[in-house]
């Protein structure tokens, strides 16, 4: 009697913390939406129960130029994710496959990327992209965003790799393939989950940035992590179309967040835990 | 393999005509053989070299008077260095860069670990939160202080209203130097937590059965089996969701540039920020690697130590599995 008592305090206790917890990280995403659907008086003036409008929506999406800055996020985020899987996925398959000279410590140097500081990059690229003119273009933007995607597809699929045994390499071999069709016809097709799920976290890292795309480009190229920045620094401030900005931000993170959940633990943590 | 069983002949036959043909040419050209891993690596290797070419021109400019506002410059020797080390906002940015890794860093492992041992039990309910609750995590961290800075603010934030209810007017948040930081590492709190929680749960996903079944059967207490069983064997997830926190919380610049730009006054200076406004503020390039590349030689330090106690959890493991 006594113990069923103490375990269902437990399960009582333990739902409530839990329950706490996702108050407080879904509450700020809710409370952000809901401000969407506000008039500027109504931010003021109202918590829960308002009369809501699409009027902030229609101001951003189409009297600012909001969707460019989308689209250029798009492309930069893009663009990264492209580079790094065609330099990144054999770069992995040499490392998982092959021993050869100073291999870890390429390994580690490309691990590195992750863990430099970024304004220590940014300070010399600054002045780099100025001399050869790549300062405020896509292209400038798509070379710094390797530090982000590189060092996460490098590892993450040299995971992949090391999965798959290598007598099946072995066996494809012997059935007369050769190296680059066993790498095309074998090797790619298994650990396709993996890579797609690892592109697309690659993707929403170079989509947050917003340390790079703040220094390194200007007027031409404009992500939304720092278009969205601007609706605080105006004179006249509109919380709902703020609201707006970071929402249609956020958006495109969170879908591609539910589609790689299976994956998402080892995409997070560079192959490290194998979830 | 089912494809090598039907036609077995055809198979053999090829795979011996590929062999030698291998061993031919490797034979003919062995450098060949030996630079494949490089060749396949080069597209990669570029790029690299792209990356770290900056970072050593930093360490050569950080020896030099070069400034964004005048063409010239010359080489000035440790000049920065020297000044770096005797200016008073040096060490406050430190000392702030420091405090800010390990309050966020302490926060998160603490709460993600309780966040992910409570999730533990599968049930409906922890099967929907472990699905939410990573939302955070993936909202830009700017978007994310941009929420918050909303909320928090005093004439229209849901705080202010909230903490009214209970007679607290005014709270100044990020507004005030006693509770910018505070501020700051919530809204730090709010977007990593969840990293570390997605982390342990991997891990204790991942834990063997048996152990905690004998262990029951003994009647070790819940708190016992934590300590002896469950700790050690989440250690290898709890150091990789630490290393990977410190690291990054150590250069944090996005929350606190979105929040504060550093301030109020000096507070949240860290060493991002302070390299920062040596660069673009004061466009004193020069001496502003000095601040950042000291930086990366901080977080370089502590990463190779907690790598290496990592490395040394993981073969303590393997050895015990044996």
């Amino acid at each position: 009697m006594n113990s069923i008592r103490i375990r269902h305090i437990a399960a009582v206790t333990r739902n409530f913390l839990l329950a706490a917890w996702a108050l407080f990280a879904l509450f700020p995403i809710f409370w952000m939406v809901l401000i969407t659907f506000k008039s500027d008086i109504e931010v003021f003036s109202t918590t829960f129960i308002f009369s809501p409008t699409l009027a902030n929506y229609h101001a951003v999406l189409f009297r600012t130029n909001y969707f460019k800055s989308f689209f250029d996020n798009i492309i930069v985020s893009t663009g990264a994710v492209l580079v790094s899987v065609a330099a990144g996925v054999p770069a992995a398959y040499a490392l998982a496959r092959y021993d050869f000279k100073k291999k870890e410590d390429l390994a580690f140097t490309i691990l590195s990327f992750k863990f430099a500081p970024e304004i220590l990059v940014i300070l010399p690229l600054f002045m780099i992209y100025q001399k050869l003119g790549i300062f405020d273009t896509y292209f400038g933007l798509i070379w710094v965003y390797q530090l982000i995607t590189m060092p996460l597809l490098v590892w993450v699929v040299r995971g992949y790799f090391e999965d798959i045994s290598v007598e099946i390499e072995q066996a494809a071999k012997l059935d007369g393939y050769t190296w680059y069709e066993v790498f095309w016809r074998i090797l790619l097709p298994l650990i396709k989950p993996g890579l797609v799920s690892s592109a697309l976290l690659a993707f929403i890292f170079a989509w947050n940035n917003f340390t790079f795309p703040l220094l390194l480009t200007s007027f031409n190229v404009e992500t939304v992590t720092v278009a969205s920045l601007k609706y605080i620094a105006s004179d006249t401030v509109h919380y709902g179309q703020m609201a707006v900005a970071a929402s249609v931000a956020a958006l495109p993170e969170v879908v591609l967040a539910l589609i790689i959940q299976k994956h998402l633990v080892r995409g997070l943590s560079f192959g490290a835990v194998k979830g | 393999m089912e494809n090598s069983t039907e036609k077995p002949t055809a198979a053999q036959k090829r795979a011996g005509a590929a062999e030698s043909e291998l061993i031919a040419k490797a034979t003919r050209i062995p450098w060949l053989v030996k630079a494949r891993p490089y060749l396949i690596m080069a597209p990669c290797l570029l790029i690299t070299i792209g990356i770290l070419y900056p970072f050593v021109s930093a360490i050569f400019y950080s020896l030099t008077n070069y400034s964004f506002r005048n063409p010239t410059w010359k080489f000035i020797g440790i000049e920065n260095w020297v000044y770096m080390f005797t200016d008073v906002e040096f060490w406050h940015a430190v000392f702030v860069t420091l405090q800010y890794a390990a309050i966020t860093t302490g926060a998160e492992m603490l709460l993600g670990i309780g966040i992910a041992l409570l999730l533990s039990k599968n049930n409906a309910f922890t099967k929907i939160l472990k699905v939410v609750l990573i939302f955070p995590l993936m909202i830009a961290p700017v978007i994310a202080t941009l929420i918050w800075q909303l909320m928090t603010n005093t004439s229209v934030g849901i705080f202010e209203k909230f903490l009214n209810i209970f007679g607290v007017y005014g709270f100044t948040w990020a507004a005030s130097a006693k509770t910018a930081l505070f501020t700051a590492a919530l809204i730090d709190i709010w977007v990593y937590a969840p990293f570390v929680i997605v982390l342990v749960s991997a891990g204790i996903q991942s834990l063997p059965k048996s152990p905690f079944e004998a262990a029951r059967v003994d009647g070790g207490s819940a708190w016992f089996t934590f300590k002896t069983l469950t700790l050690p064997m989440l250690k290898p997830f709890i150091y990789i969701a630490l290393i990977f926190r410190l690291m990054a919380s150590l250069q944090e610049f996005t929350i606190i540039f979105a929040l504060t730009k550093g301030g109020p006054g000096n507070t949240l200076m860290n060493l991002s920020i302070t390299g920062y406004n040596y660069g673009f503020a004061f466009l004193k390039f020069g001496q502003s690697l000095s601040y950042v590349l000291i930086l990366w030689v901080i977080i370089n330090f502590i990463s190779r130590k907690l790598v290496g106690k990592y490395l040394l959890t993981q073969r303590q493991a393997a050895g015990k599995e044996k």
